[in-house]
């Protein structure tokens, strides 16, 4: 192990190819992955936001805010059963929203939430004909005070304020009290008119365990209602889910080219080597160790190419403007990169234990170097 | 420079090597050849001997039995009292570790380490000491005459030097019997004699019996005896 370590040390240059790759595939690896948080924490942030344990949907909705209604006396229903603490109606339209002053392409994609229970960093909701923005709609040159005409009607509202992180299926999000989002729905989308008192969903607080308060709350309606953990309720959003399931595709291939890398690379190494390997053999080294520096030397070319694409994503980080793309770095997924380039290093390593045990001893005698 | 030990060395009576009728076969598809044919040979704690043949006569095979590289098809190794014969090879790998030196033809040394790192990897393949092996190191290095060579590469060393740093690391485990494969085969006469008076003087001090390959025969008679050795049958 020492012997393979102070190798690295001495002949780096021998090392440098691999590197290379696996800092390549590092830094896609830290793309990717930042990516996949970016375009899913933009597609979740209005419901990751909600003070709730739990959503609320009718039973045929599928999950769906769009198909959802909730009728007064459902959440009458919701709010009597035990461990329920609070319950807040909720609804959401999404629609284009001309913002003036922003030049010939002044429409932006938003998504007008109603709701009764503030979420995570938005106040409480405002006067009628008012809203919060999210501040990814700052990119659209949304300013505070500026009134957005919404949807095909141009039903108008003012913006009073910014909130960050609370975008909806990609759109930036709009927060206003439920009246304001009612007359926004009726008149934008008369074929699926709202009633007073009518929400498309309820965010519910418990004190108890969620997932039997839920099955409570499913039996006080008689099945009128779907109700699903807030994640649940997130997961379900349009998209989310596939492109979770496509950017892990993307990222467990590129893995497995960085253990094909690593593979071909200690190979070619481990065929040089045979020589070396072979006296080392006769003077007492054990096949073990021997690969166990082989491994050794895969894991440090692949933790210096995770560095290198540590400080790639965070110069990303730092340096992509804002609302380029949907990119976002968090920790855990630097650090789960990190150790997936490790262990796909070490996967693509150990294919060289079949040639280290087979270098024989007795090679090393009887013949010239 | 060689530090003449002040205290007189007790020869150990113990043989360093008994081969007792040792056969090797190897088989090749459907035929057997026969590398060693019952081959009987006992060196004694501090003899030196030659082993001379042509290529391809089984000096390959004894050295590698000899040192606890193969293990024989037939008859009994016994390696500085050990029987060794039925080892099974991470055991054989652990005794050379421990008993047995080596310096093989074209040196061999490890190339990106120092010629004293060279002498250390003895130490750090095997469980460790630290402080007294470097220690043994630099005393060698001394003894041999390499002592302002320590810091240098093996590419960056003479012939002559690279030959002194292979017998070092040879030495490091403090072995009962070293294996010297073709010392001399990449050596001019001059260098050759004083390598072979080298491995000599080096035996000698320190009781070590060896074993040395070679089909120069102007250099056996540094050594005590020489064994012939033609189609794996071995004659005095």
């Amino acid at each position: 192990m020492r012997l393979a370590l102070r190798e690295m040390r001495r002949r780096p240059g021998q090392f440098m190819t691999a590197a290379v790759l696996l800092t390549l595939i590092s830094m896609l690896l830290m793309l990717l992955g930042g990516l996949l948080d970016g375009l899913i924490l933009r597609s979740t942030g209005a419901i990751r936001a909600q003070r709730a344990d739990l959503v609320v949907f009718s039973a045929t909705a599928e999950k769906s805010f769009l198909r959802s209604r909730v009728t007064p006396e459902t959440r009458a229903q919701v709010e009597a059963v035990p461990g329920v603490t609070s319950v807040g109606g909720i609804g959401v339209t999404q629609l284009g929203a001309r913002v003036p002053g922003n030049g010939p392409r002044d429409l932006a994609d938003i998504a007008l939430f109603g709701y009764q229970q503030a979420p995570n960093g938005v106040p409480a909701p405002p006067a009628d004909g008012e809203v919060w923005a999210d501040s990814i709609l700052k990119d659209n040159g949304v300013k505070q005070g500026q009134t957005l005409l919404l949807g095909p009607e141009r039903s108008p509202v003012k913006v009073v304020g910014f909130v960050d992180d609370v975008s909806y299926s990609g759109a930036g999000s709009l927060w206003g009290n439920p009246a304001t989002w009612r007359d926004v729905q009726n008149a934008n989308r008369p074929a699926s008119s709202v009633a007073p008192g009518v929400f498309q969903a309820l965010v519910v607080r418990t004190d108890r365990s969620p997932s039997s308060v839920a099955d409570a709350i499913d039996r006080a309606t008689n099945g009128a209602t779907g109700t699903v953990s807030r994640n649940t309720a997130s997961d379900a959003i349009g998209g989310v889910k596939q492109q979770r399931s496509v950017f892990n595709q993307i990222i467990g291939v590129t893995l497995v080219i960085a253990a094909v890398v690593v593979a071909l690379f200690f190979a070619l190494l481990t065929v040089e080597r045979v020589g070396l390997y072979g006296v080392l053999k006769a003077i007492g080294a054990r096949s073990r160790s021997l690969f166990a520096g082989v491994v050794a030397q895969a894991a440090v070319v692949a933790l210096t190419a995770a560095a290198v694409g540590t400080i790639f994503a965070v110069l990303l980080d730092v340096f992509l403007p804002p609302g380029a793309i949907p990119y976002q770095l968090l920790p855990s997924r630097v650090v789960i990169s990190a150790v997936a380039l490790l262990l796909a290093a070490v996967v693509g390593s150990s294919f060289s234990l079949r040639r280290v045990l087979r270098v024989d001893p007795a090679s090393a005698i009887g013949r010239a170097s | 420079m060689t530090a003449i030990d002040p205290n007189p060395v007790i020869v150990d009576p113990t043989p360093a090597l008994q081969l007792d009728s040792v056969r090797k076969v190897y088989p090749t598809g459907d035929e057997e050849v026969v590398a060693l044919d019952h081959a009987t040979l006992t060196i004694a704690g501090d003899e030196i001997i030659a082993l001379v043949g042509p290529s391809g006569s089984g000096k390959t095979t004894l050295c590698s039995i000899a040192g606890g590289i193969l293990s024989p098809t037939e008859g009994t190794v016994v390696v500085a009292g050990e029987d060794i014969t039925n080892y099974s090879q991470k055991q054989l790998t652990d005794f050379r570790r421990e008993h047995v030196g080596f310096v093989f033809q074209g040196v061999n040394l490890v190339p990106f380490l120092t010629a004293r790192e060279n002498l250390l990897v003895v130490d750090e393949i095997g469980r460790r000491t630290g402080a007294p092996a470097r220690r043994r190191a630099d005393q060698l290095l001394e003894e041999l005459g390499l002592a302002d060579r320590a810091g240098h590469m093996p590419a960056e060393l003479s012939g002559g030097q690279r030959q002194r740093v292979a017998i070092g690391r040879a030495l490091m485990n403090d072995p009962e019997i070293v294996l010297f494969d073709e010392p001399t085969s990449a050596l001019d006469t001059k260098l050759g004699e004083q390598v072979m008076e080298l491995i000599r003087n080096e035996m000698k001090s320190r009781s070590i019996a060896a074993i040395v390959v070679t089909h120069d025969e102007r250099m056996t008679h540094y050594c005590d005896r020489i064994v012939h050795i033609v189609d794996g049958v071995l004659s005095n």
